[in-house]
């Protein structure tokens, strides 16, 4: 963290940024939050450890109309959404000065407390630095210990790999975490009835307080105004009658962003009610891989999408209806 | 708010008998926006046309929905009459009560409760419209044909002949498509070629018509009156304007294992070659899989020979753009592959053929110089066995469900030929039915059975069996005696199936034209535009679009060709208002858009917007609305909203889901 703070401090100086756009510590020991930083000094409260999860590349939309350029850490996933914001002509890549850094896997709260850790007043063995395979967390109840593993989020326990796909430097290593296949989870959901499939969407769906944190956080949900947002429509902000309104939100979310998803998990990341918004779009993805050959959204900034690209190849409409 | 009109037709008892009009009268009438509601017999007749106009008048009406037939058949028809009564033709909705009610429903009770849903979706929509002014398009004045079979070519004449510049496009060396493999044809028995190679040459040397062979069509782009194509002159390797076509260099070139297209393979053909003797244009071309020079440097001969300095080994593809205003599709047909019918023993024994080589063998100019032979060991055939319907009126998935339509008679005709050349040859036909609808046809047919004794039994052939010694042994069943055949045979002729050329799913694409589960090209009306394809600007000329023999292709031809002349007449065409529109202030400039447009009608630029106070350069999508069909595809693409379509805008849908919904 400190050759990070040390470079970013070098870039402010040479004027060759404007700004770094990084994290700083939060009111809690594990939840760290996006912030800018414009001076040498002010990078004092520049934090980078297990609980950053975050994916920065959306707020390069913004971070893109201000002068000069800005230093944005970008993890390995994150890259990928930035990758697809360049190809949507979201984000300016000249406006950006991108530090690809590393990542061990980034660690989820609330899995943690799920093993009955509880009144945590610190937690060490978070920092992207250490070697640590185990965290050790001080609670108000005394120490208590967790494997780095079983704390992680689930995207990275499906990491897509540890490689940058766009930067302008590299600092930090990371380290593979990957143990886990995918689309199995969306596999064991395609294989049950048509009203366990409803079953368990309604009972997940059920818990939405539509607060919209999965939108905000998407870097797919770029649009300047939301169609949710958007009075021209009827579909905006309608009063839910039934708990039927919530689903809809949530499909037609994920059909907004089909096709251009990098599979990021931040949907899941920041619901505060824990519900597996990702599995909507990964079996997009896992559909999309299948029908019309493998495709990874932001793996880079030129090729077609499949949803959006037609070709002689593509499958017959008789054939996506069979599936379901 | 609107004052709506509400008009219900009985269409006779087409609608009336299956949906209480009345009621769904009654029920419009409590509609929000519904000022007057009222049912007829006939809407679309001059009395209903006329009540139309007289409730615009009285009620001052503001928008119209007619409870009737599909749009297809009769929207013009309310949008004119509301235009003469001096409504805005586009505040006419359709509630399409006859196909999507009606006439698939039984039960009156049933089928009413759907067609006042269906009432209530279009008054919905009609509350949401706008009036929208339909803008105008310019007519490119010349004809693109896509084949150089019989249909195209006379396709190609017609239109030359009412003054207007066509192209053709033939994939193949030659014009003269499968007509010109063919020996005789029926029902006159006329030499095949005797009769086409006139029409070639016509073509040829018709000022107003352009031919490019072995060419093809790469790519299509705008719409009806202005399409722009890109044609690949494939690389011929021969320079047209220098050869003379003396043909010394086919004779002299030393590759001679090709297997000959036009025999079918046969026989082999030269690596440099013309298709046939009569090939227009007489410019050979280098198959380059073939030629010894391409293959491995090495060779040359042709060249060397080349009095003219004609050959040219490092010619390359090039592409001509050009515009046309109307586009005939003549992609013509192939006979199946018969891998699946492996009990008829064709990959099995060289004396299985099906007929289309044996128009080869019979022909002159075929492998044999018209011999009846065997293709096995030359000997002449005493006892011939032909089978009809291989893979045509199938009804699994091995054949094609249709009828070719074209086997019975010419089956009749090679029967008839060979009696008549070789009365010591014995014919049996096994038929399903003997179908022979056509002037002169039946007559023809009779003569075949009565006049020249072929011997047609009804019933299916099971299997072909080659024999060691040659023979072929035909198992097959006589329905009417109901007994089994055990059969042998010299020579068996397989009556296959055709289907449309396999290239017509990539132009159908291109030119966004529909085809159907055969991939027969479809057409915009099955009885009253059987030339016109749905797609605006695309005609449909020969097998393309169905089964058809040579007077019926060449009578389509002509009615393809009257379409595109009643089009390229115009000057001007009035261009359909229901265009897509971007709000820029809703535009993330994605190109999402741009990328599902098929007409190629959006683009992006960067323009000052004023976003609430905002002031700022966005890069937004603009809609070309002389390019945009309409179609929709960027409304549904676009995240934000920011696309809509004019006349069936997000809001108008939803309006109408909210109406059948509610």
């Amino acid at each position: 963290m400190q050759e990070l703070i040390n470079r970013a401090k070098e870039l402010l100086a040479d004027g060759t940024v404007a700004r770094v756009l990084g994290w700083k510590a939060g009111d809690l020991p594990y939840n760290p939050e996006p912030a800018y930083f414009e001076t040498a000094e002010s990078l004092k409260d520049f934090v980078y450890n297990g609980f950053c999860g975050a994916n920065l590349s959306k707020y390069m939309i913004e971070a893109s109309k201000l002068e000069g350029k800005t230093l944005v850490c970008l993890k390995p996933c994150d890259t990928y959404s930035f990758n697809q914001l360049i190809k949507e002509h979201r984000v300016d890549r000249e406006k950006a000065y991108i530090v690809g850094v590393g990542c061990k896997g980034k660690l989820d709260i609330e899995r943690i407390k799920k093993q009955g850790i509880k009144g945590i007043e610190s937690i060490e063995g978070a920092e992207i630095t250490d070697e640590a395979e185990t965290l050790k967390i001080q609670t108000i109840y005394g120490e208590k210990t967790c494997a780095y593993a079983d704390a992680m989020l689930e995207r990275c326990h499906v990491c897509k790999g540890k490689d940058h796909m766009v930067y302008d430097e590299l600092i930090g290593d990371s380290k593979e975490t990957k143990d886990a296949e995918r689309f199995d989870e969306v596999a064991r959901i395609e294989a049950m009835s048509p009203e366990e499939k409803f079953a368990f969407f309604r009972n997940e769906l059920s818990k939405c307080i539509r607060c919209n944190a999965c939108r905000n956080a998407c870097p797919a949900c770029s649009c300047r105004k939301c169609v949710f947002d958007n009075n021209k429509f009827d579909s905006s902000q309608k009063a839910n009658v039934d708990t039927f309104e919530e689903k809809m939100f949530h499909i037609i979310r994920a059909f907004h962003v089909a096709g251009r998803c990098t599979d990021c998990g931040e949907c899941s990341r920041v619901c505060p009610q824990g519900i597996p918004l990702h599995l909507f779009n990964r079996k997009f993805i896992k559909d999309i891989d299948e029908l019309y050959g493998e495709y990874q959204a932001g793996a880079d900034t030129e090729s077609k999408a499949p949803l959006t690209n037609y070709t002689f190849e593509d499958a017959e409409p008789s054939i996506v209806g069979k599936r379901g | 708010m609107q004052r709506i009109g509400v008009f219900v037709c009985h269409c006779g008892s087409n609608i009336a008998a299956t949906v209480d009009v009345k009621k769904v009268v009654e029920m419009a009438q409590m509609e929000p926006g519904v000022v007057h509601a009222e049912d007829y017999q006939y809407m679309c007749s001059e009395a209903g046309q006329a009540k139309i106009a007289a409730a615009i008048h009285e009620k001052k009406l503001s928008g119209v929905v007619v409870c009737s037939c599909s749009p297809r058949m009769h929207e013009t028809t309310f949008r004119k009459a509301a235009e003469r009564a001096g409504l805005n033709p586009y505040m006419v909705e359709i509630a399409n009560i006859r196909e999507h009610c009606s006439w698939i429903h039984k039960d009156m009770e049933e089928g009413t409760k759907k067609a006042v849903i269906l009432m209530r979706a279009a008054v919905a929509k009609v509350n949401l419209n706008a009036p929208l002014q339909a803008g105008e398009s310019r007519v490119t004045k010349r004809a693109l044909v896509i084949g150089g079979g019989i249909a195209g070519i006379q396709t190609a004449l017609d239109i030359a002949d009412a003054g207007y510049e066509v192209d053709i496009v033939e994939k193949t060396p030659s014009i003269g498509g499968r007509m010109s493999q063919l020996d005789k044809t029926f029902p006159t028995l006329d030499c095949s070629a005797c009769i086409l190679t006139p029409k070639m040459v016509e073509a040829a040397a018709h000022e107003k018509i352009k031919i490019y062979t072995y060419s093809e069509v790469d790519k299509v782009s705008g719409f009806v009156g202005d399409f722009t194509v890109d044609i690949r002159k494939k690389a011929r390797s021969v320079n047209m304007d220098k050869c003379t076509g003396c043909g010394v260099c086919q004779e002299k070139c030393p590759s001679k294992k090709a297997p000959s297209e036009f025999n079918r393979g046969l026989n082999t053909r030269s690596a440099i070659y013309t298709p046939f003797a009569q090939a227009i244009p007489n410019v050979p071309v280098i198959d380059r899989d073939a030629c010894i020079k391409f293959k491995t440097g090495k060779c040359g001969l042709c060249s060397k020979v080349c009095q003219a300095g004609a050959i040219d080994y490092d010619q390359k593809d090039e592409i001509i753009t050009e515009k046309y205003g109307a586009i005939v599709v003549a992609t013509g047909f192939d006979t199946i592959n018969l891998e699946k019918y492996d009990e008829y023993a064709y990959s099995q024994s060289k004396d299985v053929i099906t007929s289309l080589e044996l128009e080869r063998v019979m022909n002159a100019a075929g492998p044999t110089h018209g011999h009846l032979e065997r293709l096995s060991d030359g000997k002449a055939p005493k006892e011939i066995v032909f089978i009809q319907c291989v893979g045509s009126r199938c009804s699994d998935d091995r054949g094609k469900p249709y009828c070719s339509k074209i086997c019975c008679m010419y089956t009749a005709k090679h029967a008839m030929l060979i009696r008549d050349k070789y009365p010591d040859v014995n014919v049996t036909v096994f038929y399903i039915d003997v179908r022979t609808p056509g002037k002169n046809f039946d007559e023809f047919y009779r003569r075949a059975v009565e006049q020249y004794g072929v011997n047609y039994i009804k019933g299916q052939v099971g299997k072909v069996i080659p024999q060691p010694d040659g023979k072929l042994l035909v198992q097959g069943s006589d329905l009417l005696d109901n007994r089994q055949i055990l059969k042998e045979a010299d020579m068996v002729v397989l009556a296959t199936a055709i289907e449309p050329n396999p290239d017509v799913r990539r132009i159908a694409t291109m030119l966004t034209a529909s085809i159907d589960t055969n991939n027969f090209l479809t057409e915009a009306h099955a009885k009253l535009r059987p030339v016109e394809s749905p797609t605006a600007g695309i005609f449909l000329s020969g097998v393309c679009q169905g089964p058809k023999d040579i007077p019926e292709t060449v009578a389509q031809a002509g009615a393809a060709a009257v379409k595109a002349i009643g089009l390229l007449a115009k000057d001007k065409l009035m261009t359909n208002p229901c265009t897509a529109q971007s709000d820029i202030l809703l535009c993330n400039g994605c190109s999402t858009c741009e990328n599902v447009c098929p007409y190629g009608a959006i683009t992006y630029e960067d323009k000052e917007v004023n976003d609430h106070g905002i002031r700022e350069t966005r890069r937004v999508a603009v809609v070309n609305n002389a390019l945009c069909q309409g179609c929709g595809a960027c409304t549904v693409a676009c995240p934000s909203g920011a696309m809509d379509l004019q006349g069936f805008s997000n809001r108008q849908i939803l309006a109408e889901v909210d109406a059948i919904c509610r």
